[in-house]
């Protein structure tokens, strides 16, 4: 068994050299992709081990090396990190079996090149999970941006450069701009960079309190990957990448990675109290409440499926930003299971809107009508995904709605509840529209033959089925999580 | 006589020797072979006085053992040995990567000239670095600069617009180094001294307005100089018109010792007591070195030839270096001291590309850039590898560049100044990221010529970019030093330490 | 007013000076014509010589080459005839500091430069002169440490030092004289009647500045040839400046061969007849360009 901090540090590199793999296995294929799934497998044992010893109660590091004077490139895995880093790396792992059915079945020309960039782009975002200081989260959070830039714009059309560049200016910009000053900021003030327990900041009190307002908006705006409104708008415009990548986007790495790091800030720079104490939170707060209302709004009026997704992610994963803001032991704990479910939930939808697309080219909501007869159990998973997502006990997604409600309850944020209501009232009205509309209503070229069945490629099919399940087995297993996450929210 | 104690003359004396006998060998490979051959030598002098100096502190060097102040001194400390290791080096890197840049760039027949007036333009730039004396600080300052003139002028064969922008050069050039010699023979006339370190003594407690004058003068001419925002209006076309291997030497090299030459004055010669210091740091330097960062950014933005885009973006670096100077305080020193020495090896990895675009392509406008990962991958990266130092991303030069200035800035409270610098880089991203699309995400034109870009340009070239990526892991020898030469100049100009 | 003019109308030189830098930086600026400008750049690199020529000449002062009278026999005893020049250069040298202390006319150096003349003859005299030379002497350091402060004298002995080093015991005397001296200062500092009045003399052509009158001037030079015989302009200035027209002289060697490139590639060296042509080629490139783009 090797030490959970050399484990830390091998599912950094792990990634790396199955890129190096890949691009070495260039000529063949069937080698290639063994080489991505066994670097996946690996990386799952790597990310379980790592989680295992968190939960134990360690907090295993590894030191890279130096680069500026008390800086350090560096990893410690907290429950927050660990939790991110097992989902990142298993959603990667089903992620690549599904790309895998994907690519091929559509043909895809550069997958040498896209499976590159998916093996630096996982490294990335474990990088950034077990960032043990703002510096090293920083690195990997701009590596996460680069090498998924070639993802989005896979297609290298006139579409993809435009997606590529709005995706590529504004990630690049809110971090340089925002996010990089924000860190040497704290930097200047508490002379470390470092997540503590308890918050970095919370021993400067007094220097911090003018300020605080300032240094939580640059950062919750500086994560532009936490895509809260007004920007969001890259999210919207990679859609134009192959739909692994969207799933890549949306549910494992990156907007994940943004709220992770939103959270994280919150919890390990700020500290709950002190977000409290001086009320910086409030107008966050109150931008994350009008990111879910709005963009659940502009998603029930988006036809094609996967703009309607990509807002609904902009709406639930503002969850999360909420629940940090929320700045109670609830609302942190709701904005952290909300990472975890909102994952196995979008992660399904996302991978049976590609599993349509692959099999019947169809990517309208508009066209989907008594697709559900063509494909039965892409759609049971699409519904169970969806029903999720809208927060419907046995599954998955009801749990964080709750503990954000708490929260809200806590600090008397009555108006906070109200949001969560109408918006998973407004969930419904976009996202379960879809599968209906597939098993009941007529398709309009219906001709008299009786449908026959027509499922996406099976390496597909296998991968929504398991996110599927896990969105079912989070609801039984939420106690534990629970229990593995209490430490952050001391 | 024991060599080791001559060390400290060898980078002036080693090329200037030998650029009589480069002048005088026959055209072709010779003189290049040379020229090459001195420039490692004097790379390795470097590094040797580089180690002499932070093993044993500051060294000092009578030249002709005239004993300073009265004879010329060489005094080397960690900042200009660190100027030096970076000349030297980019030197050493550049003239192997001349050789076949050059052949196609300047007429064969001038070979020979053109590394001889590239030595002495070495010899110049060093001899400014290493000496304590003012005087001749302006006698260096000339001989690089006169070559620099003959060196651009080259360019002419590819365009006789080299020409006209070297004439516009030697103008402004001439008007700099005469300010400059103004404000020597001003501060001579009241101190009777022209040794630096003798000159600080003297200067340290009269305060009349010759000094205020020659500090003003000084300012003035080291600004036309390192092309200070508004006089930089000589770069662009110089770097423009000049063959790629020369821009990428004086990218990399000539602001970068007159930024030092700058600094030795600020605080080596005229300290904190001097009142006009501060009210220059806080009228000329923060401003001017602001207005530079936006304006001259934003003109690149709007370049439809990649060398000029990238020298405005110079002018725009050099407003960088001046903010961070500008602050006064160790932590700012540092900071300009770390990205002189990041700036060069990015915008000569960056120069460096663009000679081989220019090799194959012919031309360095925006179009020959178009689907140029298909068929120059190689250089491609490179370029793109560097232009994300440039911006300032994680892992590679610039970000440790923008971080210690960052740090300074927030440091001295000027937290609006740090967002204007990141506001600025920006502005980068939107430039570089303009070449890189056209790179990545165009086809190339149909009728592109083909080749093989060779071996002798694409090592340098990626040497300087893997330099890029090093020095952006490990800072031990930028920061490292540049912070430990900054907390020796503030110490000595009497400020915080 | 009057005093106005007098201070004016004295540094003429400065105005010379001034005028000439002018009209070379506004040849250079206005002028389209390229010769024309590098006529200007010398013109303004001119005025900059005669600046440096200007603040090393002193009135009354000859040409810094030794006139070989006893100083040049006490040299050549001690130190024979390589060294003994190096030596001077190193006196001429060492005097800089004092002489240009006061910034504006260097007229009133003299005795000053006199003075310090006195030090280093001093050395290298026979221990009988040096009894007869000693107020002299010692005025002369007061009148240095007033303007320059201990450091600089010190280092002025140290360099002097290796020189005579033969004088080893002159060299001390000389050492234990400067103490005394500074001693002796620092009470000065403040009421500065006390000490004898040669050093009265020399200090005030220091302070006074703008008030001095020529008779002033004379009266310290009287003094002055009083105690020596021969002064010495500052060579440092003129050294420098040759260097400096070489520098000159090369620029103008560049630029006009780029005029004569230009004029070769162009067929033109007016400015506004280069830019016209120039945008002519920019043109028609430029619509090369964009059609090649468009492809």
């Amino acid at each position: 068994m090797i030490s959970a901090g050399l484990a830390i540090a091998l599912s950094v590199a792990l990634p790396l050299v199955g890129c190096l793999a890949i691009w070495l296995l260039d000529k063949h294929p069937n080698l290639r992709e063994a080489a991505t799934l066994t670097t996946g497998w690996v990386l799952l044992i790597l990310a379980i081990t790592v989680f295992a010893v968190v939960n134990s109660g360690a907090r295993p590091g590894y030191q890279v090396f130096e680069i500026i004077d008390g800086l350090t490139l560096e990893f410690r895995a907290e429950p927050l990190g660990a939790m991110f880093g097992v989902i990142a790396a298993g959603l990667w792992l089903v992620n690549s079996v599904y790309s895998i059915g994907y690519m091929r079945g559509h043909g895809e020309s550069h997958q040498t090149r896209f499976y590159m960039c998916f093996a630096i782009a996982i490294s990335a975002a474990m990088g950034v999970a077990y960032a043990a200081n703002l510096f090293t989260l920083f690195i990997f959070y701009e590596v996460l941006t680069l090498s998924t830039f070639p993802l989005v714009t896979h297609y290298g059309d006139e579409k993809a450069r435009n997606g590529g560049r709005i995706y590529l200016g504004i990630l690049m910009a809110t971090s340089i701009g925002l996010l990089l000053p924000a860190i040497v900021w704290t930097y200047a003030i508490a002379g470390s960079a470092d997540f503590v327990e308890g918050g970095l900041l919370a021993p400067h009190f007094l220097a911090v309190e003018p300020i605080a307002g300032i240094l939580l908006a640059l950062y919750a705006f500086g994560v532009g990957k936490a895509a809260l409104m007004p920007v969001h708008p890259w999210l919207p415009n990679a859609m134009v990448a192959p739909t692994p990548v969207s799933a890549f986007l949306h549910a494992v790495a990156v907007v994940k990675a943004g709220v992770f790091s939103v959270l994280k800030i919150a919890v390990y720079v700020f500290g709950v109290d002190l977000i409290a104490d001086t009320g910086a939170g409030e107008p966050i707060m109150w931008i994350a409440g009008g990111s879910i209302l709005l963009a659940s709004a502009i998603a029930m009026n988006q036809d094609n499926l996967k703009a309607r997704l990509a807002y609904s992610t902009v709406s639930q994963l503002s969850y999360v930003t909420l629940g940090a803001m929320l700045a109670t032991s609830m609302g942190v704990m709701g904005g952290a299971t909300q990472i975890a479910a909102h994952a196995v939930g979008k992660m399904t939808l996302f991978m049976c809107a590609g599993a349509i697309y692959v099999a019947h080219h169809k990517s309208l909501v508009s066209e989907l009508d008594g697709m559900g007869r063509v494909m039965p159990v892409t759609f049971v998973c699409f519904l169970i995904g969806a029903l999720s997502i809208i927060g419907l006990p046995p599954l998955g997604g009801s749990w964080p709605k709750f503990f954000l409600m708490a929260g809200a309850a806590d600090i008397g944020q009555l108006a906070i509840i109200g949001v969560l209501m109408v918006s998973s009232i407004l969930n419904i009205v976009y996202l379960l529209p879809i599968p209906l509309r597939a098993f009941y209503a007529k398709p309009k070229d219906a001709s008299a033959e009786p449908v026959k069945i027509s499922e996406a490629p099976a390496l597909c099919l296998g991968a929504f089925c398991v996110t599927t399940l896990a969105c079912l087995v989070l609801f039984f297993m939420m106690s534990d999580l629970v229990a593995f996450l209490e430490p952050i929210t001391k | 006589m024991n060599l080791m104690e001559q060390v400290p003359v060898l980078p002036v004396v080693i090329p200037m020797l030998a650029a009589p006998f480069v002048m005088i060998a026959p055209n072709g490979r010779a003189p290049w072979a040379m020229a090459t051959v001195v420039a490692w030598a004097t790379f390795i002098a470097c590094i040797f006085l580089l180690q002499m100096v932070s093993q044993q502190g500051v060294i000092s060097y009578a030249l002709g053992d005239w004993a300073p102040p009265i004879g010329i001194e060489y005094r080397i400390d960690l900042a200009n040995a660190l100027v030096l290791l970076l000349v030297s080096g980019m030197a050493a890197v550049v003239f192997p990567f001349a050789y076949k840049s050059m052949q196609s760039e300047i007429d064969p027949k001038q070979s020979s000239f053109f590394y001889a007036a590239f030595l002495i333009c070495l010899t110049g730039l060093l001899g400014v670095t290493i000496t304590g004396d003012a005087f001749n600080i302006f006698v260096f300052l000339e001989i690089s600069s006169l070559s620099t003139y003959a060196l651009v002028a080259m360019g002419a064969r590819r365009d006789r617009r080299a020409l006209t922008a070297a004439f516009n050069y030697l103008v402004m050039g001439t008007i700099g180094a005469t300010f400059f010699v103004i404000g020597i023979g001003l501060l001579y006339q009241t101190t009777g001294t022209l040794n630096l370190a003798d000159l600080a003594d003297r200067i340290s407690d009269q305060d009349n307005r010759m000094i205020d004058a020659g500090f003003a003068f000084i300012l003035v001419g080291i600004g036309l100089k390192l092309a200070m925002f508004p006089m930089h209006l000589w770069l662009p076309n110089a770097y423009t018109y000049a063959p790629t291997a020369v821009t990428a030497f004086l990218a990399a090299t000539a602001t970068k010792v007159a930024v030092y030459v700058i600094i030795r004055f600020f605080y080596s010669v005229f300290g904190f007591n001097f009142e006009f210091l501060g009210a220059a740091f806080t009228w000329v330097l923060l401003p001017l070195g602001l207005a530079g960062m936006f304006i001259a950014s934003l003109v690149a933005l709007f370049q439809e030839d990649v060398k000029r885009m990238l020298a405005y973006s110079s002018v725009a670096q050099i407003g960088y270096m001046l903010v961070g100077l500008s602050f006064g305080t160790v932590e700012g020193v540092s900071a300009t001291l770390v990205h002189v020495f990041n700036h060069a090896l990015m915008k000569g990895a960056l120069f460096m590309a663009i000679g081989c675009v220019v090799l194959r392509m012919g031309s360095a406008s925006i179009a020959s850039f178009s689907g140029l990962a298909k068929t120059m991958p190689v250089t491609t990266w490179a370029f793109i590898i560097s232009g994300l130092s440039l911006i300032g991303v994680p892992l590679t030069v610039g970000f440790v560049s923008k971080w210690y200035l960052l740090e300074a800035a927030f440091d001295v409270g000027q937290v609006f100044v740090g967002f204007l610098i990141v506001a600025s880089s920006l502005i980068a991203l939107g430039y570089v990221g303009r070449i890189a699309e056209l790179m990545l995400l165009r086809e190339p034109p149909e009728n592109a010529p083909s080749g093989t870009t060779p071996w002798s340009m694409l090592i340098p070239m990626w040497v300087l970019v893997a330099a890029n990526v090093y020095f952006g892991l490990s800072t031990t020898l930028t920061g490292g030093v540049a912070e430990r030469a900054a907390a020796a100049l503030m110490s000595a100009a009497g400020g915080a330490p | 007013m009057d005093d106005f003019f007098t201070f004016a109308l004295e540094r003429y030189n400065y105005w010379i000076v001034i005028i000439l830098m002018m009209t070379g930086l506004y040849i250079v600026i206005s002028r389209g014509n390229l010769v024309k400008k590098i006529v200007g750049l010398n013109l303004f690199q001119t005025s900059v010589f005669i600046f440096y020529i200007t603040i090393g000449k002193m009135v009354g002062a000859t040409a810094p080459i030794y006139i070989g009278d006893e100083l040049y026999k006490a040299h050549g005893d001690d130190h024979g005839d390589g060294h003994g020049k190096g030596h001077d250069k190193d006196h001429g040298d060492a005097h800089n500091g004092a002489a240009y202390d006061d910034s504006h006319a260097s007229d009133h150096d003299s005795a000053h430069e006199e003075g310090l003349h006195a030090a280093p003859q001093a050395n290298d005299r026979e221990a009988n002169d040096l009894g007869s030379d000693a107020l002299d002497h010692g005025d002369s350091l007061h009148g240095k440490i007033d303007n320059l402060g201990a450091n600089d004298l010190k280092a002025a002995i140290a360099e002097a030092g290796p020189a005579d080093g033969a004088d080893a015991d002159s060299l001390h005397d000389l050492s234990d004289r400067v103490d005394a001296g500074k001693i002796a200062n620092d009470p000065l500092v403040k009421p500065p009647s006390e000490d004898a009045p040669a050093l009265d003399i020399a200090e005030a052509p220091l302070h006074e500045g703008a008030g001095n009158t020529l008779e002033d001037f004379q009266g310290v030079a009287d003094a002055s040839h009083g105690a020596m015989e021969i002064m010495y302009a500052n060579p440092l200035p003129h050294v420098l400046i040759l260097t400096a027209i070489v520098v000159g002289v090369a620029t103008t060697a560049v630029g006009l061969a780029l005029a004569v490139r230009i004029r070769e590639a162009y067929g033109a060296i007016e400015e506004d007849e280069l830019e016209a042509l120039d945008a002519v080629a920019e043109f028609g490139e430029g619509g090369a360009e964009a059609a090649g783009a468009a492809q």
